[in-house]
């Protein structure tokens, strides 16, 4: 976009403030909603559309929140950073009071800086970038996706507290996934101190035969392996493990948390750890979320509809709860008080990551993964 | 010194170095009789495998025994892959021998493709459990850690393969033919050797140990996709030039020497590296010596 699309944007934008302003105080509560709606990556960001039209939908018809009805505005940023400006400053000139989005870290992240500037709460359903919420610099941002960090983190603390794990051989496949999931392993190991990182190392995909490495993690007596990749390469280091006897623990990411592991793994499969998203599935809400979804667009939702829908429903009982558009007071409820959701019960953390979303730790139990509470 | 550690990544490096080296004999025979780099040699390796796959799914069904079961795996791919070797070069080179050089070696990457294809279509582009057809020996278990029964037997086959495959080329009448036409095809054929024949024998001979070592490798790995000859294959041409392409006690120590020199790499080193090493190796021995270990440089015939 132009500077001077920029500038008419923000023209037009207080023009539109000047105007609504006093009078939306009175009628609606503005919900904007930010995200790819077209473009390469629209297939992430309707999802979140569809959930909040449901979701308002629904509340609107049982006569909106403390009387107030609740009035959508949607803005495509095509998940692009330099749009996602745009959306953001326009968002905040149309008087919105809670934003669900936006959908992808990069765009988030250029966003963030206008929401903090004119405290309005952005909840993302997607943007699974660690620093958005780690940095501290985004009070106003919340998410209900678990950061990329959060699986490394339960498979350490799952190693050292449940396993017991003292030296741990941290591997990956050298790809973004794995190695990124490795990486924030390593740290939070170190970073604990209850054990020590014996190695570190990438193996080369596709390769026939990884006698060395495991050879290694005998050499450096490692009681547990941790592994960032995917289950092609995890099967072949667990069975070659096992061919040559070694008895460490297997840790993995939802890359392993796959079907196909287990059943190109077979026998030595058994006893491996793996995360994965924890199951929703079972919740009435989850199901009423889906159901909602099929009967209004006549179709099964896509990827981030549950946690949109969870985001949404967060962000307008917070304010029903705080009877108030007020930041300090909503989000002091979103802190503070629980919300059933299609994604489980949820409240944030200081810094806007959702507790009780995320991921749990699976075991391979007689060729299947049991979720262990 | 670690000594352990050091005969440990020996055995490691000898292993994935057997491999290598029973990969890089299709590649070596077929460039020394008519120079060209059969890029779908790592392809039949891969048919091998899937071939393998099939027999011992069909044979575990009605509960053969793992042995004979392997038994009959590398039968039927050495078959059915040297059957494959034969009908390629028929198809794809042979019509192209007179033309220029790039023209069959562009085929030999469509050949490459289209039988990668060809397997996404007939079987399935996702990995697929091998089984272990290789028991665990009783007689192993005390070195089992280091050096496992795959591992022997993985040795052992490549080890008399090449034997038998280096006294069929010293002493057998077709292996005195062979020897000469990869020497000069035209004053072989003034001699009478059937060059055509000659060929064909290399691509069927080179497939055959191809497919022996999809299926050894397969039960050693445990699992298979459609990639699977990439990567071996590339690796085991380096191995080729390694060992001096066109030389086939070449190939054998250029494998185990791309091998070993891996497995150090990444034991010493970082696994990391490996690729980073296995590379660097090739390129500088096309520096120093681009003929590789026991290739001879080529003579200008004037």
């Amino acid at each position: 976009m132009t500077f001077s699309g920029l500038l008419k944007s923000i023209v037009t934008g207080l023009a539109v403030t000047a105007l609504c302003v006093p009078a939306f105080a009175a009628d609606t509560i503005k919900l904007g909603v930010a995200g790819a709606h077209s473009g390469d990556l629209a297939s992430y960001g309707l999802p979140t559309v569809n959930a909040a039209k449901v979701v308002v939908e629904k509340i609107n018809a049982a006569g909106g929140i403390n009387g107030k009805q609740v009035e959508l505005l949607i803005q495509d940023d095509q998940c692009k950073p330099e749009q996602a400006t745009n959306v953001a400053t326009k968002l905040v000139s149309d008087g919105a009071n809670v934003v669900l989005g936006h959908i992808c870290s990069g765009a988030t992240k250029a966003a963030l800086p206008i929401y903090t500037e004119a405290k309005l709460i952005a909840m993302s359903p997607s943007a699974t970038n660690p620093m958005l919420t780690q940095s501290g610099d985004y009070p106003t941002f919340f998410r209900t996706i678990a950061s990329d960090d959060m699986q490394a983190r339960l498979g350490v603390d799952f190693a050292i507290e449940k396993l017991g794990a003292k030296k741990i051989a941290v591997l990956h496949d050298k790809g973004d996934y794995g190695k990124g999931y490795a990486e924030f392993a390593r740290k939070f190991i170190e970073e604990g101190g209850k054990a020590e990182v014996v190695m570190f190392e990438g193996v080369t995909p596709g390769a026939p035969d990884y006698s060395a490495v495991v050879q290694k993690i005998r050499r450096f007596k490692a009681d547990t392996v941790i592994y960032g990749g995917y289950h092609p390469e995890a099967s072949k280091i667990i069975s070659q493990m096992r061919k040559k006897r070694i008895k460490a623990n297997f840790v993995s990411d939802d890359g392993v948390k796959d079907d196909t592991f287990i059943k190109v793994a077979g026998k030595n499969a058994e006893g491996v750890y793996a995360s994965g998203p924890i199951d929703v599935s079972n919740l009435p809400m989850y199901k009423e979320a889906i159901a909602a979804h099929v009967k209004m667009f006549g179709s099964e939702p896509g990827a981030f509809y549950p946690a949109a829908y969870a985001a949404t429903v967060a962000m307008l009982t917070a304010i029903e709860r705080a009877d108030s558009t007020d930041y300090e007071a909503v989000t002091a409820k979103l802190r503070s008080e629980f919300v059933d959701t299609p994604v489980g019960k949820i409240k944030f953390n200081e810094k806007g990551d959702a507790e009780g979303v995320g991921f749990s730790m699976y075991q391979v139990q007689n060729g299947k993964y049991i979720e262990l509470k | 010194m670690d000594w352990d550690f050091f005969i440990e990544l020996g055995l490691g490096g000898l292993t994935r170095g057997s491999i290598y080296a029973l990969i890089a004999i299709g590649y070596t025979m077929v460039y020394g009789i008519i120079e060209l780099i059969n890029f779908a040699h790592g392809e039949i390796y891969m048919l091998g495998a899937f071939t393998g796959l099939i027999v011992a799914g069909v044979m575990g069904i009605y509960g053969f025994p793992a042995v004979a079961i392997l038994l009959m795996a590398i039968v039927i791919a050495v078959l059915y892959c040297a059957a494959y070797g034969y009908t390629m070069e028929k198809v794809a080179y042979k019509p192209l021998r007179g033309a220029a050089r790039l023209s069959p070696l562009i085929s030999a990457i469509g050949m490459s493709l289209f039988l990668q294809n060809y397997i996404i279509l007939a079987q399935t582009s996702d990995f697929l459990p091998f089984p272990a057809l290789i028991p665990d020996f009783e007689f192993m278990e005390p070195i089992a850690h280091i050096f496992g029964s795959t591992d022997l037997v993985i040795v052992v086959a490549s080890a008399s393969s090449m034997a038998a495959l280096t006294l069929f080329i010293k002493f057998t009448k077709l292996g005195k033919a062979m020897r000469a036409t990869a020497q000069n095809r035209k004053m072989a054929m003034l001699l009478g050797i059937n060059a055509d024949k000659i060929i064909s024998t290399t691509f069927i001979i080179g497939s055959s140990l191809a497919a022996l070592g999809g299926v050894l490798i397969s039960t050693h790995s445990g699992q298979l996709n459609f990639m699977i000859g990439f990567i071996a294959g590339v690796k085991a041409f380096t191995a080729a030039v390694l060992g001096g392409i066109g030389s086939i006690p070449g190939a054998m120590l250029g494998g185990l020497f791309l091998g070993l020199a891996e497995s150090y790499a990444a034991g010493y080193i970082s696994s990391d590296y490996e690729d980073v090493f296995a590379f660097s190796l090739l390129v500088i021995f096309l520096i120093f010596r681009p003929s590789g270990i026991l290739g001879k440089a080529p003579v200008e015939k004037v």
